[in-house]
């Protein structure tokens, strides 16, 4: 099969040839990078929280008693809710991965020195690393001696006295790149803290920029404030019934307090990422549609030509050339087509990912998409076109006798 | 003539059923799409405050150290430390000026059959109600003399007050918040303003109300909790009325535009008095911004939504292109039949006109069911459980911008076709056939 007729006939439909190259081309663009976006947000998506995710159930409790003794409070309370049937163990705990209560430090190195990194404190009461079932690479868990109250009330200062810290992997490469963070002292406020543990995840309640999400400190402080988070860790059929009956526990332990946000932590994980899911939605659908009006843009036209070519066709089938012929021409023309809507494609690609790094901070377009948008587009063209082209293989050379 | 043409496009329809199905298909689609995301948009980018947006202003000062390096995120912040807030508060420069904070307290209802629930509110100080004219159902708000001696005084809004007091009068009953009774002192007539602009700008900021307001001094001694990002720098002190945390937000009302220049000249004048003191160690650069300005520079409207609106408007161009390409080669199929007309006397504008007709049937047959499927798509976003979704109708300028839209891309997408298949020379086409 040469080229040179197809290229001659084309340059008869210029206007029109041209149009759907330029639809393939935009369509290529448009698809590649919101792949890139896809594969992007489902990466978020599938971050580690670090914890034992399908084990675990919450609740928030606020104690509203005049002159509450919190730390009383969250004992009576741990020991009632360790009592339940099915719970393996439990703890009272300030934040968790997603729920957006964040306590940031900036971390120096140095007294009074520059932050390298900001990390979320995470404080709980003894056994929260088991009970989260955070995954300790490096080190040892908290000894009980260790333990201060967080000093939620007089400005948070257990901090300043607090000796000793867990952090994550992610953190300890950030502040001491190259080197064992085990037993180094950082400074998250005033005084010195000395690492003696390292676990692997422990994502941050909110969401931070993608390569700090994982920047955490795990430091034993006791909440002490009137509002706490209860996390209880249980086999994964029992955990509604467990959730049930901690609320009763806990209400019929002490009245006088508001629960909260009773719920599993799959479901924490779920509402945090619920507008990331409906957007990776809309933008799958986005994706298809055009590929689809693309693919359908394409059959239309080829049909539009077979039936205004039927003549010529009926000709060169008269003259010799094969069905098999016929049906190349066709599939080639498309080809030539796709190629040149994809060249055209990859450079409106680049300049509209440089569009969305200027303003969505989106990072660079990696070759790869281009690669797969190309085949992908080759791929639809070649399908799209050969029903039109197997209509134009099975025109009968006898139409060559027929006039117009 | 016209009725001729319609029934020749008719015709025309006929024989390509398929194709002319998904030509309208595809043109609804992306109208429809395109007018769900502008419309979206659209109410989420409305005045919060017709008629006094354009006298409220945010004044921005930075008392933040140098050596805290600002991340690539430029949204200006507009939090002020609690010494900055009451200096301008004090000093009243402005029209009207209050200092306020998000906060979200326990209520406890007398009646037992209610039990304790939490509900978020704002604190706020006396100017706060007149500043940004919220609508009383009864009674009025506090004056600077109450917030002096922190009062314990609340305005309701209206929800609360009717969960708390059903339809019974409300003046000058009590209400407990955590630990203390606030005496009710106004009501208010169901204000939601959206968004809700005068808060710390996040997720939240479309969506539910704020159902309480009290006194920022008296929250601030009886040390509430406030709900908001707070940001500390240096050691030591009480976080909240040190003045080395930011986490008040401060409006000032200023009803001309002399009177909004002077008001800046304050501000540096203050930057530049505190630097003497040691503090605001940064270069003055004192700015003010009006509310609409304020509320698109903290991109009050998601970055998701812009995105999904231009995926729209793409996705609506290619849509465009590809009829343009069939109708285009469609046309040009009829190039006998257009040189037979035009050969027995047809003018260019007739065959024009004939064509015409028939690409601006698909158009709008396109539109209409853009118009349907918009509404399906607003439907749908106000079944997503984002704040704004409530807000996702259709006004009249909404559905007048859809036909307009459906009326552009059906011409747009008709007449190049039209006009490529009118010019055809009718010898040259009557020769090949």
């Amino acid at each position: 099969m040469s080229l040179p007729p197809i290229v001659a006939s084309l340059t008869r439909h210029k206007l029109t040839a041209l149009l759907l190259m330029l639809q393939v081309g935009f369509t290529c663009a448009i698809v590649c990078n919101v792949a890139f976006m896809i594969v992007d947000r489902v990466q978020q998506l599938r971050q580690p929280s670090g914890v034992a995710e399908n084990e675990l159930v919450l609740i928030d409790s606020t104690d509203l008693d005049e002159n509450a003794q919190p730390l009383v409070r969250h004992d009576a309370d741990l020991a009632a809710l360790r009592a339940i049937s099915g719970v393996k163990s439990a703890a009272a705990v300030d934040a968790m991965p997603f729920n957006h209560r964040d306590w940031s430090n900036g971390i120096a190195l140095v007294q009074d020195g520059p932050a390298p990194a900001t990390a979320t404190a995470f404080n709980g009461t003894p056994g929260e690393l088991a009970t989260l079932g955070l995954h300790l690479i490096e080190g040892r868990d908290f000894l009980p001696d260790e333990y201060v109250p967080l000093g939620s009330a007089h400005d948070w200062n257990g901090i300043d006295r607090v000796p000793v810290t867990i952090v994550t992997r992610a953190l300890a490469n950030k502040l001491f790149p190259g080197q064992d963070a085990l037993g180094k002292a950082i400074y998250p406020d005033e005084k010195p803290v000395r690492i003696v543990g390292v676990v692997d995840h422990l994502r941050r309640p909110q969401a931070h920029e993608s390569a700090d999400n994982d920047d955490a400190t795990l430091f034993p402080m006791l909440p002490d404030a009137n509002d706490v988070t209860y996390v209880l860790r249980t086999d994964p059929q029992d955990r509604e019934r467990v959730l049930k009956q901690a609320t009763d526990v806990l209400n019929h332990l002490h009245a006088n307090r508001i629960l909260r946000h009773a719920q599993t932590f799959e479901q924490l994980r779920a509402d945090f990422f619920h507008r990331s899911r409906t957007m990776i939605a809309l933008l799958v659908a986005a994706a298809l549609g055009l590929l689809v009006v693309t693919a359908l843009g394409i059959a239309g036209l080829a049909s539009f030509w077979v039936q205004q070519r039927r003549r010529s066709i009926g000709i060169r089938r008269a003259v010799g050339a094969t069905r098999r012929d016929i049906l190349r021409y066709f599939q080639w023309e498309n080809f030539l087509i796709v190629s040149i809507g994809v060249a055209l494609g990859t450079v409106l690609a680049y300049g509209l990912n440089m569009l969305l790094m200027l303003h969505d901070e989106q990072p660079r377009l990696p070759l790869l998409y281009l690669a797969i948008g190309a085949l992908a587009l080759w791929l639809l063209g070649q399908l799209a076109v050969l029903g039109p082209a197997l209509r134009a293989a099975s025109v009968p050379p006898v139409v060559a006798t027929r006039s117009g | 003539m016209l009725g001729y043409y319609c029934l020749l496009a008719l015709y025309s329809f006929k024989r390509n059923r398929i194709i002319t199905a998904l030509m309208v298909l595809a043109i609804g689609l992306g109208i429809g799409a395109s007018m769900t995301m502008i419309t979206v948009l659209h109410v989420m980018s409305g005045d919060p405050l017709p008629g006094r947006s354009t006298q409220l202003y945010v004044p921005v000062i930075d008392p933040h150290p140098v050596s805290n390096a600002k991340t690539k995120d430029t949204t200006p912040d507009a939090a002020m430390t609690w010494t900055d807030a009451m200096y301008l508060l004090h000093a009243a420069r402005a029209d009207r000026q209050a200092a306020m904070a998000a906060g979200t307290l326990p209520v406890q209802p007398t009646q037992a059959a209610l039990h304790p629930f939490f509900e978020a509110g704002h604190y706020v100080t006396a100017d706060f109600f007149p500043m940004f004219g919220t609508p009383f159902r009864a009674g009025s708000g506090w004056n600077a003399q109450d917030d002096q001696s922190r009062a314990r005084v609340v305005v309701l809004n209206a929800d609360l007050n009717r969960k708390l007091f059903g339809s019974a009068p409300s003046i000058g009953r009590n209400v407990r918040l955590k630990n203390t009774d606030f005496r009710v002192v106004g009501v208010l007539d169901d204000w939601q303003p959206q968004p809700i602009f005068y808060a710390q700008i996040d997720n939240a900021a479309f969506g539910s109300t704020d159902q309480f307001f009290i006194p920022l001094q008296t929250a601030q001694e009886l040390n509430f909790d406030f709900s908001g990002r707070m940001w500390c720098w240096d050691n030591g002190g009480d976080g909240r009325a040190s003045d080395h945390c930011t986490w008040l937000q401060f409006w000032v009302e200023l009803d001309s535009p002399a009177k909004a220049h002077a008001y800046r000249d304050f501000l540096t004048g203050y930057w530049r008095d505190q630097q003497a003191h040691g503090r605001f160690p940064r270069l003055p650069d004192a700015k003010l911004f009006g509310l609409m300005d304020w509320l698109s520079n903290q991109h009050v409207v998601p970055g998701d939504l812009r995105l999904q609106l231009w995926l729209a408007l793409g996705f609506l161009g290619v849509c465009m292109l590809n009829i343009v390409g069939l109708l285009l080669a469609k046309f040009l199929r009829r190039g006998g039949e257009i040189s037979v007309r035009r050969a027995l006397g047809a003018r260019r504008r007739d065959v024009f006109l004939q064509l015409g007709i028939e690409a601006g049937a698909i158009g709008l047959a396109g539109g209409a069911l853009g118009l349907g499927i918009a509404e399906l798509g607003l439907w749908s976003v106000r079944h997503r459980p984002d704040g704004y979704a409530h807000l996702a109708q259709m006004d009249f300028s909404m559905l007048l911008g859809t036909f307009l839209l459906a009326i552009v891309a059906g011409a747009c997408s008709g007449l190049v076709p039209a006009w490529r298949a009118c010019n055809v020379t009718p010898a040259l086409q009557l020769k090949t056939q």
